[in-house]
C-alpha cells in the first residue's frame, strides 16, 4: 500500500506517511459526512429543516455563499496577473489560487443547489432564463467560471507523475498551458460579471432602502463594489490560506517575493476599494435616502444586535486598517502583521456580504414592523461547515499527489 | 436560453446578455477542442515517429 | 413580460381599501385562504413561516390609554407596477426563472407555480412581505381536500405563492363576458373574494382606469394613500382613512 501511495506522490516531494494522512482525512471525513446527513435532510425534508421564513428568505446560506465567492476571486485576480498582465512571478501560486477558487466556485455551486425550493427544477434559471434578473446573470456566470476553473485545475491533476506517463494527458496538460492566458482571459471576463451582478443581486432591491443603490446604466454601484473587493480580498484568503498550509506542513512553500507582491496588489486595491465605499456610503446616506423617507440611523438603532459597530467592523477594522498594513512595504514583510492584515480583509468583505444580504432583510420597511432576527438550524450550519471539510479533503489530496507549488523542491532540499 | 422557449424576445438584452454567454461558451469550447484534437495529433505523430 | 392586449385599453385592475370601516374581523382572510386553497398547519403559532395571502395589521397611534388609537390594515399583494407602470415590480424584475410576471392588459401581478424553482429572490425584493414560501407540503383534513376550489391550482413545498387578485376569477368573468357576447367584464362580473367577503364593505375593487369603477373614483379621495409610496412601487392598493397618524404610518413621512 505504502509503495503505492509513493508512486503517485511527485518526485522529490516530501510528504507524512501514509497513516497519519489516512487518519487527517477520516477525522475531516467524519465532519464532512454530517454535512452531507444535513444535505440529504434538506433535499428530502425540505427547507423546513432550516430556521429560514417568510421574512428571511435569504440567510446564512446566501451570505456563505457570496461569502466564498468572493474569497474565491482571488483564482480570478491572480490569473489576470498572471497570464494577461504577466506579472510572471505569481505562477508560483496561481496553482494554489485555482485549487482555493475550484472549491468556493464548488461549493457555491452546491449551497446553491441546497438552497433552492425545489432543486428538481434548478435548470429553470438557465431554461427559462430572465434576462433582466440579477440572479440570472450569476448562475450563468458561475456556472460558465467554473467550468473554466476546471480547465486550469485538469493540468495540474494531469501532472501527476502517474498520470502523467499516460502520453494523451501529457500533452494535453502541455497544449492547456499553452492556450491558458485565453482561458484566464475568459475567466476574468465571466469573473467580473459574476461578482458584480452579485452585488447587482441586492443592489436593484429599490423595495429595500437599505440595500438599494444607484448607479449607472443597468448596474448599481455595488455591482462594482463587489467585483472591487473580490479582487482586492480573494488574493488575501490566498495568502492566509498559504500560511496556513506552510504552518501546517511545516514547510516554506512559496518565496517571500511572491507573497510580497501579492500583498502588495491586494493592498492598493483594498485600499481603493475601502475609499470607494465609504464615498458611495456617504452619497448613500446623503442622496439616496432621504428621497426615500429613511435616516441613516434607522438601520443601525432600534435593535439588540444591528449597530454602527458592523460598519466599523466592515469599513474601518476590515477595510482600512488591512489596507494600511498591506500597502506599507515595512509593516507588510512583517509576518505577524502580515498575518492579521489578510484576516482582518477576509472578515471584512464577508462582514460585508453579510450586511447586504442579512441586515438588509432584518430591517423593516414598513414603519409598522419591527426587526426580525434569526438563528440559524443546524443543519444549515452543518451544510455550511461541508464546503469547508470538502475543501480541506481536496487541498490535502492536491497538496499530497499533485506539484502545486513549484518552489517546494527549492525551498526544502 | 435558446430562441425556442416561448418567453425568448429578439430584444437587446436577450441579445446582449444571450450573446456574451455564447461567446464565452463558445471561446471556452474552441479552446478546448483545440487541446484535445492538438494532443490526439500529438500523441499520434510520436507514435508514427517511434514506428520509423 | 406579455405584450398589451390591442382590445380595447389595458385594464388596471386594484383595490381601495376605507381602513376607518374596517373592524379587523378577520373575514376578508378566511375568505382568501378558503377560495384560493392556501394551506395551513395545526401549529399555525410561528407567523413567519404561515401564509396569509391577504394579512391583517393591527396598528396603534403610539400613544398611551386613554388616547390610544387602534386601527386594521388588511395587506393583500400590493400588485406594483413600477415607475411609469410599465411593469418594473420591485419582484417581477428579480425573478431568474420567469415566474413571476405583470399583465400589462391587466396590471396584476401573476405566480407561475411550476415555473417557480423557490430562490425566494421575490421575497427578499419585496418590502411589503406579501408573499409566502411553502416551507412544507400543504396537508388537508380529512375528507377537506374535496372542499378545495377546483379553480385554483395547490401549491406544492418549495415554491413562492401571494395574492392574484382572485385571477380565476378574472378568467371566468372573462369567459361568461365572451359567450354572452358582451365586449368587456363588467365591474361586478369580477370581484375578488376578499371585497365581497368583507361585512363592513370596506373594500372596494375594480378597474382604476375606468371612470366608471367606483375604484377610480375612491383614489382621488384627499385621504387616499399607498404603503410606502416613497419607494416608487406604484402598488394598486389605495387605503382611505381620516385619521392622519394611519396616514402617516403608511410611508415614512418624515417632513
Amino acid at each position: 500500500m505504502d509503495s503505492l501511495d509513493r508512486a503517485f506522490i511527485p518526485s522529490g516531494a516530501k510528504r507524512c506517511s501514509l497513516f497519519q494522512f489516512t487518519s487527517f482525512i477520516s477525522v475531516i471525513g467524519i465532519v464532512f459526512l454530517w454535512g452531507v446527513y444535513a444535505m440529504l435532510l434538506i433535499w428530502i425534508k425540505g427547507l423546513n429543516q432550516t430556521n429560514m421564513n417568510d421574512a428571511y428568505g435569504f440567510a446564512l446560506w446566501i451570505w456563505a455563499d457570496l461569502a466564498v465567492i468572493a474569497l474565491g476571486g482571488g483564482a480570478f485576480f491572480t490569473g489576470l496577473l498572471r497570464y494577461v498582465i504577466g506579472k510572471d512571478e505569481l505562477k508560483n501560486i496561481i496553482n494554489y489560487a485555482v485549487i482555493i477558487g475550484f472549491i468556493c466556485y464548488s461549493s457555491a455551486l452546491l449551497i446553491l443547489a441546497i438552497d433552492i425550493g425545489q432543486p428538481l427544477r434548478g435548470w429553470f434559471i438557465f431554461w427559462h432564463a430572465n434576462v433582466h434578473s440579477m440572479l440570472t446573470e450569476v448562475a450563468f456566470c458561475l456556472s460558465c467560471y467554473f467550468i473554466v476553473l476546471t480547465i486550469e485545475y485538469l493540468p495540474l491533476i494531469f501532472e501527476n507523475p502517474q498520470i502523467d506517463k499516460i502520453p494523451f494527458y501529457h500533452k494535453l496538460s502541455h497544449n492547456m498551458h499553452d492556450v491558458m492566458a485565453i482561458f484566464a482571459a475568459t475567466g476574468a471576463f465571466l469573473s467580473f460579471f459574476h461578482q458584480g451582478s452579485l452585488g447587482g443581486v441586492s443592489g436593484v432591491m429599490y423595495g429595500r432602502p437599505f440595500a438599494y443603490r444607484e448607479g449607472i446604466f443597468i448596474w448599481p454601484w455595488t455591482f462594482f463594489l463587489f467585483t472591487w473587493s473580490a479582487a482586492a480580498c480573494g488574493p488575501c484568503f490566498t495568502i492566509a490560506l498559504t500560511k496556513l498550509i506552510e504552518k501546517i506542513t511545516k514547510k516554506k512553500l512559496v518565496k517571500d517575493n511572491v507573497i510580497d507582491l501579492l500583498a502588495k496588489i491586494s493592498g492598493w486595491m483594498l485600499a481603493s476599494y475601502t475609499i470607494a465605499k465609504i464615498i458611495d456610503t456617504i452619497y448613500w446616506v446623503y442622496s439616496t435616502l432621504p428621497p426615500q423617507g429613511h435616516k441613516f440611523m434607522d438601520f443601525y438603532s432600534n435593535n439588540s444586535f444591528y449597530g454602527l459597530w458592523i460598519l466599523i467592523l466592515e469599513v474601518v477594522i476590515g477595510g482600512a486598517v488591512p489596507a494600511f498594513i498591506l500597502v506599507s512595504e515595512k509593516l507588510r514583510c512583517n509576518k505577524s502583521y502580515l498575518t492579521i492584515a489578510v484576516i482582518l480583509a477576509i472578515i471584512g468583505v464577508s462582514v460585508n456580504r453579510w450586511v447586504m444580504v442579512v441586515q438588509a432583510l432584518a430591517i423593516p420597511v414598513l414603519p409598522f414592523e419591527s426587526w426580525t432576527f434569526y438563528i440559524p438550524s443546524w443543519q444549515e450550519v452543518a451544510t455550511t461547515i461541508l464546503p469547508v471539510a470538502y475543501g480541506v479533503i481536496l487541498i490535502a489530496l492536491s497538496y499530497r499527489y499533485l506539484p502545486i507549488f513549484p518552489q517546494e523542491k527549492e525551498l526544502n532540499n | 436560453m435558446f430562441p425556442f422557449v416561448f418567453e425568448w424576445v429578439w430584444d437587446m438584452p436577450h441579445m446582449v446578455f444571450m450573446g456574451a454567454l455564447w461567446y464565452a461558451l463558445s471561446i471556452i469550447g474552441l479552446g478546448m477542442t483545440y487541446c484535445i484534437v492538438k494532443s490526439v495529433i500529438d500523441v499520434s505523430k510520436k507514435e508514427t515517429d517511434n514506428h520509423h | 413580460m406579455s405584450e398589451a392586449s390591442n382590445h380595447g385599453a389595458s385594464k388596471m385592475y386594484g383595490m381601495v381599501i376605507d381602513l376607518d370601516k374596517c373592524t379587523g374581523c378577520g373575514a376578508c382572510m378566511v375568505a382568501c385562504m378558503a377560495e384560493n386553497n392556501v394551506p395551513f398547519k395545526e401549529d399555525e403559532s410561528d407567523k413567519l413561516k404561515s401564509i396569509t395571502w391577504l394579512r391583517l395589521y393591527k396598528l396603534n397611534n403610539g400613544k398611551p390609554f386613554p388616547d390610544v388609537q387602534i386601527c386594521y390594515l388588511p395587506r393583500p399583494c400590493m400588485h406594483c407596477g413600477g415607475e411609469g407602470n410599465h411593469g418594473h415590480s420591485p419582484c417581477v424584475s428579480v425573478c431568474p426563472a420567469t415566474a413571476t410576471d405583470y399583465d400589462l392588459e391587466t396590471g396584476i401581478v401573476s405566480q407561475i407555480y411550476t415555473r417557480c424553482f423557490g430562490c425566494r429572490y421575490c421575497m427578499a425584493a419585496c418590502p411589503y412581505h406579501a408573499r409566502y414560501f411553502n416551507w412544507w407540503d400543504p396537508v388537508w383534513p380529512e375528507g377537506m381536500e374535496r372542499y378545495l376550489n377546483p379553480n385554483v391550482s395547490v401549491r406544492m413545498r418549495g415554491v413562492v405563492e401571494k395574492c392574484s387578485f382572485c385571477y380565476h376569477r378574472y378568467q371566468i368573468a372573462k369567459n361568461n363576458a365572451y359567450n354572452n357576447g358582451s365586449r368587456e367584464v363588467l365591474e361586478h362580473e369580477y370581484q375578488t373574494a376578499c371585497t365581497q367577503a368583507c361585512p363592513a364593505g370596506s373594500i372596494t375593487f375594480g378597474d382604476l382606469n375606468n371612470p366608471k369603477h367606483e375604484v377610480y373614483k375612491l383614489k382621488q379621495n384627499k385621504n387616499a394613500f399607498r404603503l410606502l409610496e416613497k419607494l416608487k412601487t406604484n402598488p394598486k392598493v389605495y387605503y382611505i382613512s381620516k385619521l392622519e397618524w394611519v396616514r402617516k404610518l403608511g410611508d415614512n413621512y418624515r417632513s
